[in-house]
């Protein structure tokens, strides 16, 4: 595992790289350039950043106004705004004209650490799959966060992609292949399936090596779209495991546990045992503890992997 | 303006509003009001300010037109069947479930129609994010927004006012149709929006203010607001609900109520007088 990096920190390099390539790529920002790393944009593309201050609903707005004259604007702000406190100006300015519009939402999730549970948006995929047409992203490391702004770019339609604060190592090679609404299988396993995404991804990898250990072989998928999911995926680690973790920085409440279920809901039913915050909210502490405190560390993932086995032999 | 165009222009607002209750009626749904007060707003948009063409309506150079207060929908579709993006006939289908025509605008279904809008506040910042994109592209197209005075109670509105000023879009105009009723009764009673004037100049607006049923006010109006550099305008007009039905006007109730076939009548008399 090369250097840790956040993915804001890749999405800000991202916007710079392509923005090079696409004269209509526009970065718009809520006064959290510093913090969302739009500001590497802003600094490479003066002409084509438009810091909106204090106003996210108004930036999602104009976000839209841009795209419907061709531009592919990406709307910057924390998750907890983003999709938040403009979820319905998500819902019925992008999400409802099918706008273009690509929501650059960083500090996702529990890892945003000291400032606490304001800050901490554990709610944002619940609210943006809910939105008809809304493609949701959460890339695992900075190589898969890159491709993902690739991705939206290059696909039409409104997309909501989630970065996190928090220093994560680098999983994937120059060779990875990133498409969206495709899970990744990173380890294969036969006992239970673990399917991650975001920081949990790692979380699931050391899991997956200490379950090892004891005798439980663990598959673990790296399910970056929560938004069209992978249903053929999951459903064929349904059937090869016979049972799933899933495992996200998020609440358990809406999130990739929630569209795991609604698949084999369907199609396989089999026991799903969720890793996510409880219906809570989160709390001040460095980032790492926090993933401890919150249930959400590879010891917890692999407690809830027996669980799950051992309702399989039920 | 010469005498023969105020008469035309006043005839064909005559006519809007007729398609106005039409709809309105067919549906025994929507909003007359505001439609109504708003009626020689449109027609003089659509017939004398606006650069667009009909038989073009996804045209790029076009000007834009953001319905900010989407809830008048029986306005703007009349005004666009009138000027000839779908037959007018089609206004009678208002609100059916096999019709195009939704409650409130949908762009994907309807020519001529810049942005889907129904939730007030958010139509505004559209129009800000359209002008800035014609800044952006060294374009000449113009970017209109109708919004209502009751809307100007959303805060999002003054979001949008900030960020206008801020980015120096003079190719961007707001037209406030200010009837002075909302759904809950006069705006001064609900929460007080006005004044508006000082509102938008501290925000750092063009202000202008215009008689919303005079076709020689409104087109001072928007030739200030075309002249002005440097800055947004926002064109304050006065105007009255219901205006042209007269039960309807400077009633609150019609805001957003639907006029049974006793009261159609009446209103087409009104109309067709």
């Amino acid at each position: 595992m090369a250097d840790k990096i956040a993915t804001r920190e890749a999405y800000g390099k991202a916007l710079v790289e392509f923005g090079a390539q696409y004269d209509n790529l526009v970065v718009l920002d809520a006064d959290l350039a510093a913090a969302t790393k739009t500001g590497m944009f802003k600094k490479a593309y003066p002409d084509r950043f438009f810091d909106c201050g204090i106003a996210e609903n108004n930036m999602i707005g104009v976000a839209v106004g841009l795209a419907l004259s061709g531009k592919i604007p990406f709307a910057s702000s924390f998750a907890m705004f983003a999709a938040g406190r403009s979820f319905e100006q998500v819902r019925n300015s992008i999400g409802y004209p099918h706008a273009n519009v690509k929501i650059g939402a960083t500090h996702g999730g529990i890892t945003v650490g000291e400032d606490g549970a304001t800050h901490q948006c554990l709610e944002d995929f619940a609210l943006m799959r809910t939105v008809p047409g809304m493609t949701v992203i959460c890339p695992a490391d900075a190589a898969e966060a890159r491709l993902a702004v690739k991705a939206a770019i290059d696909n039409d339609g409104p997309m909501y992609l989630r970065f996190g604060r928090m220093a994560v190592p680098t999983l994937f090679g120059a060779d990875y292949d990133f498409k969206i609404g495709r899970g990744v299988k990173l380890i294969d396993g036969t006992d239970v399936s673990v399917i991650a995404n975001g920081v949990e991804v790692e979380q699931a990898i050391l899991a997956a090596e200490a379950l090892k250990a004891e005798g439980i072989s663990a598959s673990v998928i790296n399910m970056a779209t929560i938004k069209p999911i992978d249903r053929e995926l999951v459903i064929e680690e349904a059937k090869r495991c016979g049972c799933i973790v899933t495992c996200e920085e998020h609440s358990v409440i809406g999130g990739l546990g929630s569209a795991v279920c609604d698949v084999v809901c369907e199609s396989l039913p089999v026991p799903v045992v969720k890793v996510g915050t409880n219906d809570c909210f989160g709390r001040s502490g460095p980032a790492k503890e926090l993933l401890s405190l919150f249930g959400l560390d590879a010891a917890a993932i692999a407690e809830k992997a027996r669980i799950a086995v051992g309702l399989k032999k039920q | 303006m010469e005498q023969k165009r105020i008469s035309e222009l006043s005839e064909i607002a005559r006519n809007v509003r007729i398609g106005i209750i039409d709809a309105v009626h067919s549906a025994s749904s929507g909003h007359p009001g505001g439609s109504l007060s708003s009626a020689d707003i449109l027609t003089y948009l659509y017939f004398e300010e606006l650069n667009i063409d009909p038989k073009n309506p996804a045209d790029p150079l076009r000007d834009r037109f953001v319905l900010s207060k989407g809830h008048i929908s029986p306005g703007l579709y009349s005004v666009l069947a009138h000027r000839g993006y779908f037959p007018v006939e089609h206004l009678k289908t208002f609100r059916k479930s096999d019709s195009n025509l939704q409650g409130h605008p949908d762009t994907k279904k309807v020519p001529g129609v810049d942005m889907s809008t129904g939730s007030l506040g958010q139509g505004v910042s559209v129009a800000c994010g359209m002008a800035l994109a014609a800044k952006i592209d060294g374009a000449s197209r113009r970017v209109y927004a109708l919004m209502g005075d009751g809307e100007a109670e959303e805060g999002q509105v003054w979001e949008s006012a900030m960020f206008a000023a801020h980015y120096k879009l003079d190719n961007l105009c707001y037209i406030l149709d200010w009837n002075g009723l909302q759904i809950d009764g006069a705006i001064d009673d609900v929460i007080g929006p006005a004044p508006f004037d000082t509102k938008f100049a501290a925000f750092g607006w063009n202000v202008i203010t215009a008689d919303a049923h005079d076709f020689e006010s409104l087109e001072s109006a928007f030739k200030a607001a075309k002249e002005c550099k440097g800055k947004p305008s926002v064109i304050i007009a006065k105007s009255i609900k219901g205006k042209g039905v007269s039960f309807m006007e400077n009633q609150a109730s019609w805001h957003g109520a639907a006029p049974n076939d006793e009261q159609y009548a009446v209103a087409m008399q009104d109309l067709k007088a």
